[in-house]
């Protein structure tokens, strides 16, 4: 379980957090989600430790994360995988070398059992035979899944999705949305997704935390929003005449 | 200022941390030697040896003279290869070419988050990444050096042999003539330090981009021209303190 505590950020005068307590518990699809500038990234980077929050503390499994030193740091992050929003991908690496990196820098397998992993992980998101190609020679979409490969490859129990679905078509948004969803069960981790999609709050949202103006706004699950009377998730959730329509037929 | 060079020197305390696994660092310190050694013996060839044969001419042109033995044209090009031409003009291309790659090569992993992803992994980025080019440069440049000088050298020979104002001989006499072993420690730290300078400065310059397409190519910019500045400064400093 991941839990912020009243995690406040602020670059120069601009306060981005304010005081964000939460919790994001294994095996659920924790999405956090708002309009721009409203702080989600900024709460994923400092959960993850790429921000140091200006205040308050992101507990890992009851161990502070906040404020450990960076070996001790390096412990927790062996159990983290990330996808990034542009996937992240070592651009001079194949594809296997990619989902093979944090293999060769952090266990003792055989190189052929790290072979054997990045195959199945590569399989299990379907892309098997593409290990050879570079990220430059693969679309959008295998680029997402290719990092969602190198995320789950030393099997973590916390994984952070940014924007997974962005500059995808519907398709492979909901593709997507569904290996992330398979994953989390499959590995029992605790995953937290950073999106604008509502295909992807409505379809896999088991937990959703609502940002506005870098406060904590609304929390609840998917079923719960369509329900809710908070003016600025709705203005945020049904901002689209076709999305007003859906929810009046709910 | 004292904020960049404070910068500067934890991003290189960072970069000497221990390697997470020494056999992942070696290799890409390999593949850095591969591609700072190999790729820029072209160009340095091509320079050095034009170098040497300009040198060779040019002096050969101040001293016309009875009074002075032709093979003093082979000891003044000699030394001032060794001394300046090879290394200082090397190193100034070098940080041209290898430079402005580091800066662009690492400014572009940060604006699309691949050092984010490498400290993610728990992974020290500036261990990783570079600190296999600091020693790659600190190797590779002095061979590059070394090759420069035997190259400047011959392109003076065969300046002369084309231009006949001096003989091949004279001027192969020359270049044995009251030859200091000093030059050669000098040219060496020289060599040592530019290496040093321009992937650590470059490197910095890079690590440190935010933004997108246009910070890279202003910071590789910056890179290449404080890279220079600084290979000056040293120049100065290593010259004046070993001569």
């Amino acid at each position: 379980m991941i839990e912020t505590q009243e995690v406040y950020k602020t670059f120069g005068d601009n306060q981005v957090l304010k005081g964000i307590t939460t919790e994001f518990k294994p095996g659920k699809k924790n999405l956090i989600i708002g309009g721009s500038g409203s702080g989600k990234t900024t709460l994923l980077k400092c959960i993850v430790g790429l921000h140091e929050p200006t205040s308050g503390e992101v507990i890992f499994d009851s161990e502070n994360f906040t404020a450990m030193h960076f070996k001790e740091r390096v412990k927790i992050r062996k159990h983290i995988g990330m996808l990034f929003q542009n996937s992240a991908l070592f651009d001079s690496m194949s594809v296997e070398a990619n989902v093979m990196f944090p293999l060769n820098l952090f266990t003792d397998m055989s190189k052929s059992e790290k072979l054997d992993r990045a195959n199945f992980c590569l399989e299990r998101v379907d892309l098997k035979g593409k290990g050879k190609l570079h990220p430059s020679e693969l679309s959008g979409g295998m680029k997402k899944r290719v990092g969602i490969a190198r995320a789950i490859s030393m099997q973590p129990k916390y994984l952070f999705v940014d924007e997974p679905n962005s500059g995808l078509d519907p398709l492979t948004s909901i593709l997507i949305d569904e290996l992330i969803a398979e994953l989390t069960e499959e590995y029992n981790t605790t995953t937290v997704v950073v999106t604008h999609d509502m295909n992807s709050v409505m379809g896999i949202g088991d937990h959703i935390i609502f940002l506005h103006n870098g406060q904590k706004w609304w929390e609840g699950t998917n079923k719960d929003i369509a329900h809710s009377d908070n003016k600025e998730l709705n203005n945020f959730v049904f901002a689209s005449p076709f999305m007003k329509a859906a929810r009046e037929k709910l | 200022m004292f904020h960049s060079l404070g910068r500067y020197i934890l991003l290189l305390r960072l970069s000497f941390r221990k390697p997470e696994k020494f056999s992942v660092y070696w290799a890409e310190v390999m593949r850095e030697m591969v591609s700072e050694g190999i790729g820029s013996l072209g160009i340095i060839a091509i320079i050095s040896v034009f170098i040497g044969a300009v040198a060779t001419i040019q002096t050969a042109f101040q001293l016309v003279s009875d009074l002075i033995p032709k093979t003093v044209v082979g000891g003044i090009t000699r030394d001032s290869t060794i001394l300046e031409f090879s290394p200082t003009i090397c190193a100034l291309v070098l940080a041209g070419r290898i430079g402005s790659s580091i800066a662009s090569q690492i400014g572009t992993m940060r604006v699309t988050e691949q050092i984010d992803a490498l400290e993610i992994m728990g992974v020290n980025a500036p261990g990783y990444l570079i600190s296999p080019k600091i020693i790659s440069g600190v190797t590779m440049i002095p061979v590059l050096v070394v090759i420069s000088v035997v190259l400047g050298l011959s392109g003076g020979y065969l300046a002369c042999a084309a231009s006949r104002d001096v003989s091949t001989s004279d001027y192969l006499a020359g270049l044995t003539d009251g030859f200091n072993p000093l030059i050669v420690t000098v040219c060496g730290v020289k060599a040592i330090v530019f290496g040093f300078i321009i992937n650590s400065i470059c490197a910095y310059q890079g690590y440190y981009t935010s933004g997108g397409a246009l910070e890279v190519g202003q910071a590789a910019t910056r890179g290449v021209v404080f890279s220079c500045i600084m290979i000056l400064f040293a120049d100065l400093v290593i010259s004046r303190s070993l001569l």
